[in-house]
């Protein structure tokens, strides 16, 4: 399948938010773990 | 079933989806209604949880209620392409492919109900679990297209947050929350059904069995007022049965006869424009209204009464 110019940029675009969606999304699940571990150990 | 549901769904997407779709595909709206019950049922709890643990509960039960919501459009895509207010979701409108969204909402899910467990309790993770599964599989998949009792029964998947809530922080359920979710269980058809009369044509175009298209407006209107009794009595009871303080009963009370009042209005209305439906279009704005303040009494007659 071939891509235009611009849906190539749009693909490119949205891969590179979907990428820092997912980091955010799994940085707040290391703290979120980390509060989890805690507060089961207290 | 589900190769049938797969034959009218939208030529596939060219460009993947944004992040924002896939936050759409979670319903977010109705979120917000799950997620403030579950959090109401975690609060009146006898037992307090520590906060990070009580986050996480809300936040299991919002995941879970988002992959329910996920999985309902990967299986109604063909329907959501035939009405107004649903043509422009993530896979109607072709931003989408349906396996991404099945795979979203199975992992969604799956993960809800594991964190649950390992950070709060099985009894949780399970009533969790049967939410997800009752919603996709009895809700969406038996009797959305099958009966106008759908969302009668359907209601129940709406019921279960409180309990979870509830769950979640005593490892138990007891009467309070299950008359809770009776309460949310009877309210779910003179809300939706009020909608129903006025956007009819819309469900009936899409040719889902709604009541007001399969039994007519008279017998639906009436249906309206018969659920609306037992719920104003699953209402009041936590009070009657001495589990709740004045503050919840007397703001319950006062809540359910201006509801029936509102459902009163409906039930012996005989206008058939949807335009002219005024009685309907109140008593829907305010059963909204009446769950979100009922169950916050419920937190303020525990916090100020504790």
């Amino acid at each position: 399948m071939t891509f235009t110019p611009e849906e190539q940029t749009e693909i490119r675009r949205r891969q590179k938010s979907r990428a820092l969606v997912t980091a955010l999304i799994l940085g707040g699940l290391v703290i979120l773990f980390y509060g989890i571990s805690i507060a089961k150990m207290l | 079933m589900i190769a049938m549901a797969s034959k009218a769904y939208p030529a596939a997407t060219v460009v993947s989806a944004d992040w924002r779709d896939f936050l759409a595909l979670t319903k977010p709206r109705v979120l917000t209604l799950v997620v403030f019950t579950g959090l109401c049922g975690l609060l009146v709890a006898p037992q307090s949880i520590h906060p990070v643990l009580g986050f996480t509960a809300v936040l299991c039960i919002a995941l879970g209620a988002g992959a329910a919501g996920a999985l309902n459009q990967w299986y109604e895509a063909d329907l959501d392409t035939m009405m107004a207010r649903t043509a422009n979701r993530p896979l109607p409108a072709g931003r989408m492919d349906r396996q991404t969204a099945l795979h979203f909402g199975v992992g969604l899910g799956s993960f809800s109900v594991l964190l649950m467990g390992l950070a709060l309790n099985v009894l949780a993770a399970a009533i969790l679990a049967v939410s997800i599964l009752f919603y996709v599989v009895v809700y969406t998949v038996w009797l959305k297209r099958r009966t106008p009792q759908n969302i009668v029964i359907g209601g129940a998947a709406g019921a279960f947050p409180a309990l979870i809530g509830w769950a979640a922080a005593t490892g138990r359920v007891d009467m309070l929350p299950v008359l809770l979710f009776a309460l949310v269980f009877l309210w779910t058809p003179p809300h939706f059904w009020a909608l129903a009369l006025f956007i009819n044509s819309d469900y009936a175009r899409a040719g889902v069995p709604m009541m007001p298209a399969v039994v007519g407006q008279r017998a639906t209107r009436i249906q309206v007022l018969l659920y609306t009794v037992p719920m104003a009595i699953a209402a009041v009871a936590p009070w009657a049965m001495g589990l709740t303080g004045a503050i919840y009963g007397i703001g319950a009370s006062l809540l359910s006869g201006i509801f029936l009042l509102l459902s009163a209005q409906v039930g012996f209305s005989r206008e058939s424009d949807p335009a002219k439906m005024k009685p309907e279009r109140r008593l829907f704005a305010f059963s909204i209204l009446y769950l979100f303040v009922i169950f916050g009494l419920l937190v303020a007659d525990k916090v100020l009464l504790a």
